[in-house]
């Protein structure tokens, strides 16, 4: 049945920005690549022309180009004692399939994530003891600090042009910058995005209240690029189509046009679409993984021998791979054993929405995925958050993404969802309203983790994932506190009506949230808590690397791909160094 | 960057047939009966070919009007409760246009006869469980089943509660009062919960009104221009400073005026 392949190798799973990250990076070792991913190709020209791709329905609301779940999905329940049931659609979250993955209709929002994200264990012990951690929040560090990750940050910084001030330049705090940021080396590549009267609006309500407003680190361009590559960027349009969209010019950064053409043009790299991976083959020692086995379009099995073997997946993706091919100790929350699908965590969102008098104009469809004015003030470890009640925090900020009217259609709480009261609210608020919204970080629980499912299987026949998770009592009072605060903001901006929205009771996978999942297959030192070591090698295979958002032990108020793609940089250093010593980069 | 005329796949392909047809027609030939399975159209002319073909812009189809206001996926009679239904939830007012005039009874059947009606994105299989309301839909049916089945239970229930009417044939004030009942579940529809049934025709209603005229609903864009969103054009560059808090007006281009 299944036809065997040309070793190659190293092996690469999945084509987003952390497999073409990986690819490029590699391809300079000379080794043969051979990347797999179970999408199509794509590319700005053809598939994100325009005017096709200002196509609200056909992106945002029927997900063109994200993850089909008729193939493949995963189970979920709030908490062991109920039965999974399957995500039979897409919702809560969007992974993306095909080149470029997520990358494609990501907003272009890249942050550092800050020192505390890193080190959170270490450094609530060192505030607060071991008693502020509640017991069954399993808060743990990376393994990785802020520090030794900033050169990657910085690297893909100027890879992807990213627009924004620099708040803490070597440890000078810049006004109009994020002053909580961690410290950089140097300034952003590109100057910040040309600000929406909305971020003018928070901007100055912030700092009223003895804030420290700043804009968002955009990677939609705000002046034409070249990154150091030779990669050319085009100048952002404020279209105001980014997330769920391609982008037609290639002002927002994405690895379609990035990283992969030129991981693709190097003679060692061989990129095969619609090939999706079923799952990696170990020895009989489990020791060792020897190939992977996928199938092609037309559904014939392939096996693809490889010497190392790199999961760059979704972070849903690389945690159900290990999983279904048992690398690493599948987790056991009743034993609180095992690692794989341990610390899985999302973020909880609240906030305020602003009713302006007819008189004041925001006009919602000039923006761009990442234009946006913020606050860290409340952000996780800016402040005594012990002092409130929680672990934990959020990024308070007001976006200008888009004002796309299937999706963007702001009313007062109390109005009807239909009829002439309905459609007088539509035309009143519409071009008078603005959003301030919280992006709460969610800690790693001993009872919100993956596994396989019991009852359900894929089109392929592999066991779903199975998810579990709710919000915890630290997280909602974390919302709820933020929320208040996005009120006050919502209050020094003189609009005419703020309505709070306050933490959700229960995770549901029916909204819309955030494409923000994490965990499942945690960096960290200790081989009891953690599935990959400091440099993203599996603990038991040593020849299996992982990375993307599965590798956080924690979620933070902030959005992820800065991280993700900083760390697959640092992980494709470390492929360097197992390259030459194959083996363990840690002792087990 | 204006150069993408090609017609993609997928999704798309209903307005790709609705497009050969019209061009087959300008061009004299009538084979491909209106109102019918996009299959009906001959496949052998590309849309290059038919782009290419000299009498199509000079000769529009003269039918193009009525053939857009045919149902494929509805029958007659669940056509009329669909109309009846779309007219109470976005009625013609003093706002604005009605749900009904923009043609928001036909993006929906349009969507139920391709790919989305038939949940070719959906995850189908069994088991079949009833769920948490955080699980989401848990019914085996595809959207185009479940509006069968929904509208013949809200058919049903109507006929059980209101003199043997189906949803069609009430007043206005009786078809607001059923759908407000349908809204917050109160209705008992025999097959499936009245709320999913409520809870789709709403999002589908809201997407046809509002999404790009080229999909059937938005007729003329005319809700973009009574909300004051400019369509698909998005070319802010050098507006956005300047219309700070000031009022920005254009007519509402979609993407079949910027093709």
């Amino acid at each position: 049945m299944s036809t065997k392949l040309k070793a190659a190798d190293i092996v690469i799973v999945g084509l987003g920005w952390t497999g073409g990250i990986l690819a490029k990076e590699l391809a300079d070792t000379g080794l043969s690549i051979v990347v797999l991913e179970r999408g199509k190709p794509r590319d700005t020209n053809p598939d994100f022309m325009y005017p096709n791709i200002h196509d609200e329905l056909k992106y945002a609301q029927r997900h063109e180009l994200m993850q089909d779940v008729s193939r493949e999905t995963l189970t979920f329940r709030n908490n062991s004692g109920q039965t999974a049931l399957p995500m039979r659609q897409l919702g809560s979250f969007l992974p993306g399939e095909g080149v470029g993955g997520a990358g494609v209709h990501w907003n272009g929002v890249t942050w550092r994530w800050l020192p505390w994200d890193h080190e959170p264990e270490k450094m609530t012990l060192a505030r607060y003891g071991k008693s502020a951690i509640p017991q069954d929040m399993q808060l743990q560090d990376w393994g990785v600090s802020y520090d030794e990750l900033e050169p990657y940050y910085d690297k893909f910084e100027y890879l992807c042009g990213v627009a924004g001030k620099a708040g803490n330049l070597a440890g000078n705090k810049i006004d109009g910058g994020n002053v909580f940021e961690g410290s950089r080396k140097r300034e952003y590549p590109n100057p910040p995005m040309i600000q929406s009267y909305p971020g003018q609006l928070f901007e100055k309500a912030a700092r009223s209240l003895g804030y420290h407003p700043f804009p968002g680190p955009s990677a939609n361009m705000s002046q034409p690029y070249i990154n150091p590559d030779g990669v050319a960027f085009g100048a952002c349009h404020y279209c105001g189509y980014c997330e769920r969209f391609g982008c037609e010019v290639n002002a927002k950064a994405s690895a379609h046009f990035t990283v992969i053409p030129l991981a693709a043009a190097k003679k060692n790299v061989e990129i095969r679409t619609d090939s999706r991976v079923m799952k990696v083959n170990l020895d009989a020692a489990q020791k060792r993984a020897e190939s992977v086995t996928y199938l092609d379009a037309a559904g014939r099995e392939f096996e693809q021998p490889g010497g190392l073997v790199v999961l760059a997946a979704y972070a849903l993706g690389n945690v159900h791979l290990m999983l279904l091919s048992r690398i690493g100790k599948p987790y056991d929350p009743v034993a609180g054993s095992g690692v794989v699908g341990r610390n899985y965590a999302y973020q909880i969102g609240s906030g305020a929405n602003v009713f302006f008098d007819e008189k004041t104009w925001m006009n919602p469809f000039m923006g761009s995925g990442a234009l946006s004015m913020n606050i860290d003030d409340f952000n996780t470890g800016s402040f005594d958050h012990l002092k409130e009640g929680f672990i934990g925090g959020g990024g308070i900020s007001t976006p200008s993404a888009g004002g796309r009217p299937i999706g963007f259609r702001p009313v007062p709480p109390g109005t009807p969802a239909w009829g002439t009261d309905w459609k007088r609210a539509v035309v009143r608020h519409y071009n008078h309203t603005l959003a301030i919204n919280n992006q709460g970080s969610v800690m790693g629980y001993r009872q919100n983790y993956l596994d396989l499912d019991p009852t359900y299987r894929d089109r392929y026949g592999r066991p779903l994932m199975r998810m579990t998770f709710d919000f915890q009592p630290n997280e909602q009072k974390q919302a709820n506190f933020l929320a208040d605060v996005c009120v006050k903001i919502g209050e020094a901006m003189g609009g005419e009506r703020v309505a709070r929205r306050g933490a959700p009771q229960r995770y549901s996978i029916v909204p819309y949230q955030s494409t923000h999942n994490t965990g499942g297959a945690v960096l960290g030192t200790d081989p009891t808590r953690s599935a990959l070591n400091p440099f993203s090698q599996t603990w038991d295979v040593s020849n299996v690397f992982v990375t993307g958002a599965c590798a956080f032990p924690q979620n933070a108020g902030k959005n992820p791909t800065g991280p993700v793609a900083a760390l697959a940089l640092r992980t494709a250093d470390s492929i360097k160094r197992y390259l030459k010593n194959p083996g363990p980069l840690v002792p087990a | 960057m204006n150069g993408a005329h090609y017609v993609r796949g997928d999704f798309m392909s209903d307005h790709e047939g609705v497009r050969r047809r019209d061009v087959l027609k300008g061009l004299g030939v009538t084979g491909a009966a209106v109102g019918i399975a996009t299959t009906a159209a001959p496949p052998a002319l590309t849309e290059a070919q038919a782009q290419a073909a000299p009498h199509a812009h000079t000769h529009p189809p003269e039918r193009n009007g009525e053939s857009a206001n045919i149902f494929r996926y509805f029958t007659p009679p669940e056509a009329a409760v669909i109309v009846a239904l779309v007219d109470t939830l976005i009625p013609k007012d003093d706002v604005g246009p009605g749900g009904v005039e923009v043609g928001v009874p036909i993006f929906i059947d349009r969507e139920l006869a391709g790919a989305y009606g038939r949940g070719a994105r959906m995850f189908l299989n069994g088991p079949f469980g009833e769920g948490t309301p955080q699980q989401g839909y848990q019914l085996p049916l595809p959207p185009a089943d479940l509006y069968r089945v929904g509208i013949a239970d809200l058919n049903a229930w109507c006929a059980r509660t209101r003199d043997g009417k189906t949803f069609d044939q009430l007043s206005t004030a009786d078809r607001t009062a059923a759908l407000k009942a349908l809204e917050a579940g109160q209705a008992e529809f025999r097959q499936i919960p009245s709320r999913t049934f409520f809870g789709i025709l709403l999002q589908n209603t809201m997407e046809g009104y509002f999404a790009d005229p080229i999909y059937g609903g938005n007729r003329n864009s005319a809700v973009w221009a009574m909300i004051g969103f400019p369509g698909a054009i998005g070319m802010y560059a050098d507006l956005i400073e300047q219309y700070r808090n000031k009022q920005y007006v254009a007519a509402p281009k979609s993407i079949q005026d910027l093709s």
